[in-house]
């Protein structure tokens, strides 16, 4: 049990390091730049809105001190972890009364609606095609079902959503060409909308999974061969199993649980991905978020945006590396 | 004695058996390993259609306001011009010869830095393996991409370039080499000739270079094919995110801004369809010649013919 404990602890241990790590970055990185937000960002308004240089310079440092950036840096540093430690980052320069954390909460739920399905399906998909294509006793067919996703592993997302834009979007006119819903329809909770917004994330999530799918089934494959030679598989056989049986509970089972582990480390690819191929789509999610801050250099929401996505993931990593001893009865039982 | 051993070697072995030459040995490794002989044609090419591109067309027409809009690809502009002006086809040329600058920049880079780590912790070892693969772990978890995206994006517009995109893209991807090339050392240091250099009084500099160094040319050259795909795939991801040099018809760009133009609703499908291809492409030749290094360096996963 104190094992267990201490293990815990390390990892929890290790969390804080990171996102430390991840702050402390993000915190220096723009001080040390040349850029000063709050100025380009009155700049521009002093050139279309018209108030005098004079006020512009009072405006800025009534700002500078508003945002707490006139206290010396070490003091910011402190007040700067401490308000990542409330998930707190600040409010966005370009729809200012409105905080980084309520254009994140906004945009997330289309975010985490299309990664949570394509994720699952194509870590699902994947590791079944490259189980099949391992598997030496499944038909022919079957295991050349893998080969094209298998070419697609070096397509990333994004230019797989272009692909899929063009050819089906574009020349079949099959479905939609971006946007999270069709233009003039008021979103409401009826059966047609949802309809009509399912439509608009085909492509995207297709994008998604046929670009990810592919490194699942090389994984996979890779896996199978090795587990193919152990003695269990062999004695399975011989005891007169179906052979089912022997690729659910004695192949499958014990391939996937390295998957897992991979599955961990892929999350920081997988979500960046998503980020991209949303901004293509022009979905309302936290990638369209994150790309229009980039356009009109609202740097509160990047800084913040970057810090609540590493936090996420590294927590999930960790999160992760718990759920395996549930998996794996070796680990629970050391 | 010399003549007796002469006239035995050629009684033993008829002069008409000769080793066959470096590039028919290396053409026919090559035959046998179908994924690294197509990678290397498919960039092969890739190469032949820049350097024409580039000599053949003008590089202004790259830029904006050198050609007619929105035309179509036809006899006179091949590929089609864009939104801006630009002719694409020389567009695609100065583009795929900046990313090629980018990624061989940052993926040199990235090895040394990587290659120097990994010995200095491997070889070495205690505090400094300690540290330096403690702060290896620690930045995994942490996405490159995002951080990226916060240093490309702290930069002054006017600051980035080709070559401050190689750097962004540099600073957090030394951790992959660093760590392959560790492992690898770790092995090597522990091999009999190593033990037997260092027995013989040979200095820590001359094992390095003269012992490890040469025996781990194959990982180094995988790993180095791998840092140029992961700076090409970083720095394409932070264009098209609209953080690269915008004037800069680098491909992620291009597909940036005729995304951001609306080009498929509004009818010009060549305009991002290009530079998607040509990434894919240039992404894919890597890919696979990653896969055929791997083989080479790792005679385990060799296929036996």
């Amino acid at each position: 049990m104190s094992t267990t404990l201490k293990l815990i602890v390390r990892r929890l241990l290790f969390l804080i390091l990171v996102i430390w790590s991840a702050s402390t970055i993000t915190f220096f990185v723009p001080r040390f730049s040349s850029r000063n937000a709050i100025r380009e960002r009155f700049a521009e308004l002093a050139r279309t809105g018209g108030f005098s240089p004079d006020d512009l310079d009072k405006i800025i440092a009534a700002m500078q001190a508003q945002f707490g950036l006139d206290k010396p840096l070490l003091q910011q540093y402190g007040d700067y972890l401490w308000s990542v430690v409330h998930l707190d980052f600040g409010y966005s320069l370009n729809k200012y009364p409105a905080t980084v954390l309520d254009l994140i909460s906004q945009a997330l739920p289309w975010t985490i609606g299309l990664l949570i399905v394509t994720t699952i399906l194509s870590f699902i998909i994947g590791n079944l095609l490259g189980a099949i294509a391992a598997w030496p006793k499944a038909p022919q067919w079957m295991r050349f079902v893998a080969t094209p996703f298998v070419l697609l592993t070096g397509v990333p997302p994004v230019l797989m959503g272009v692909l899929l834009l063009f050819f089906i979007g574009f020349r079949l006119k099959l479905l939609p060409l971006g946007g999270a819903y069709s233009i003039g329809v008021i979103p409401n909770w009826s059966w047609g909308f949802a309809l009509d917004m399912g439509v608009h994330q085909i492509l995207p999530g297709l994008a998604l999974i046929l670009g990810s799918v592919g490194g699942w089934v090389l994984s996979m494959r890779g896996m199978g061969v090795t587990i193919q030679g152990e003695d269990y598989v062999n004695f399975a056989e011989h005891k007169g199993l179906s052979g089912f049986r022997i690729f659910r509970d004695y192949y499958l089972r014990n391939a996937l649980l390295p998957q897992v582990t991979g599955f961990a480390l892929a999350l920081g690819t997988v979500v960046t991905s998503a980020i991209v191929v949303e901004g293509i789509f022009g979905l309302p999610g936290v990638g369209t978020v994150l790309q229009n801050a980039i356009k009109s250099n609202d740097f509160p929401v990047i800084y913040g945006i970057v810090l609540f996505i590493t936090i996420v993931i590294a927590t999930l990593m960790v999160l992760l590396e718990f759920v395996y001893p549930l998996l794996d009865p070796r680990i629970r039982k050391q | 004695m010399a003549s007796i051993a002469n006239t035995a070697g050629a009684a033993w072995m008829p002069a008409e058996v000769r080793q066959p030459g470096r590039l028919a040995l290396l053409l026919r490794y090559l035959r046998r390993n179908k994924g690294l002989a197509i990678g290397l044609t498919i960039l092969l090419l890739l190469v032949l259609f820049t350097i024409v591109g580039l000599l053949l067309g003008d590089p202004k027409h790259a830029y904006p306001l050198s050609a007619p809009t929105k035309r179509p690809p036809s006899w006179q502009y091949p590929l089609g011009t864009d939104f801006f002006g630009r002719n694409l086809l020389s567009a695609m040329a100065v583009g795929m010869w900046q990313t090629a600058v980018i990624g061989l920049l940052a993926g040199g880079i990235g090895t040394v830095i990587g290659v120097v780590l990994g010995f200095l912790s491997a070889y070495f070892g205690g505090w400094i393996d300690t540290s330096i693969r403690s702060i290896c772990q620690i930045l995994t978890p942490i996405p490159v991409l995002l951080i990226q995206v916060v240093v490309a994006g702290s930069l002054d517009k006017r600051d980035v370039t080709i070559y401050t995109m190689a750097l962004i893209v540099v600073m957090l991807a030394w951790m992959g080499p660093t760590l392959v090339i560790r492992s690898q050392v770790l092995t090597m240091k522990e091999r009999q000739f190593v033990s037997v250099a260092k027995l013989s009084g040979v200095s820590d500099l001359g094992i390095i270079f003269k012992e490890i160094l040469p025996c781990l040319l194959p990982f180094i050259a995988a790993a180095f094919v791998g840092q140029v795909f992961a700076a090409v795939f970083a720095s394409f991801y932070l264009a098209v995110l609209g953080l690269g040099p915008l004037r800069e018809p680098l491909l992620g760009n291009i597909i940036w801004s005729a995304q951001t133009q609306g080009a498929f609703f509004n009818g010009w499908w060549w305009w991002p369809i290009e530079p998607a291809v040509a990434m894919i492409l240039i992404l894919g030749s890597l890919a696979l010649i990653i896969m055929g290094l791997d083989e080479l360096a790792n005679p385990r996963v060799r296929r036996s013919e």
